[in-house]
């Protein structure tokens, strides 16, 4: 049977994998999928504490599973906001390469 | 059999994010993103969250899928394709991922309570929606109610964002 430590340590995995998609990529649509990626496992280890740790009735912790539910709801929210705004921006710059974005630079 | 359905999915799941990171084709990575949404939702069902994995389906895999499909095909990324990664990147990327891997593998080899297998459930035939929604709309009622402000404004904000002349 997996233990807690395995779906951490995957869930952790998952985390590293987003975190170098942000770091490494360089196109802003892939940037995002990295965000999306990260959300992911740590929802991946609410849902794990939830099942790990039971209530005293013995069924799994809803408050995870509840949060759980809060994060996809504002993730979708915040993927149709980011994506509305990569298209007014590629409007604007014609360009999707955030190398080529730096208006704001010093 | 359960260790066996978890390293499957588990390492489907890895693979698939691998393929998100690296591939050069931002269809590709789309569709890698697809399939680790779809392995993640069966992990979830490893773990008895029957609601969220169909959730995780449905608003994951369908709907935020979709979007991020259509935009890409809006906007036309073949020229992306070329493009070199920077050695400073790798250098940069490598180091943040490495220490972090390496802070949470020392945290979870040296705390003995993570290692205990899954705690028996009391009723192994129990009603997983109707937990989550008694939670939800009993301890959570307010927040639930600020969501759909959320949704609303964002719906908003989009519809403003996507209009042709931005003022």
């Amino acid at each position: 049977m997996p233990t807690l430590a395995h779906y951490l340590l995957v869930s952790g995995l998952l985390f590293s994998l987003g975190l170098a998609g942000v770091l490494l990529r360089r196109n802003i649509l892939i940037i995002f999928m990295g965000l999306e990626l990260m959300l992911n496992a740590a929802n991946l280890s609410l849902v794990a504490f939830s099942r790990f740790n039971l209530l005293p009735n013995g069924l799994p912790n809803y408050n995870a599973q509840v949060l759980v539910f809060f994060i996809i709801t504002v993730a979708a929210a915040e993927v149709a906001v980011g994506l509305a705004i990569i298209v007014a921006l590629f409007r604007a710059k014609q360009t999707t390469h955030v190398e080529d974005l730096n208006t704001l630079k010093f | 059999m359960q260790l066996a359905l978890f390293w499957i999915f588990s390492i489907l799941m890895l693979a698939f994010a691998l393929g998100v990171v690296f591939l050069r084709n931002p269809v590709s990575s789309a569709m890698s993103l697809v399939m680790t949404f779809v392995a993640l939702a069966a992990v979830f069902v490893t773990l008895d969250a029957f609601f969220i994995a169909v959730v995780q389906v449905l608003v994951y895999a369908g709907a935020v899928m979709v979007l991020f499909l259509f935009i890409i095909m809006l906007l036309d990324l073949r020229a992306e394709k070329q493009r070199k990664v920077r050695p400073s990147a790798w250098l940069g990327g490598g180091l943040v991922v490495g220490g972090f891997m390496a802070a949470i593998t020392q945290v979870v080899a040296g705390w003995p309570a993570l290692h205990h297998t899954k705690p028996e459930l009391s009723d192994p035939s129990f009603n997983d929606v109707a937990g989550v929604g008694f939670t939800l709309f009993r301890d959570f009622n307010l927040p639930f109610q600020i969501i759909g402000v959320l949704l609303l404004v964002a719906t908003v904000g989009v519809v403003l964002l996507s209009r042709k002349e931005l003022k």
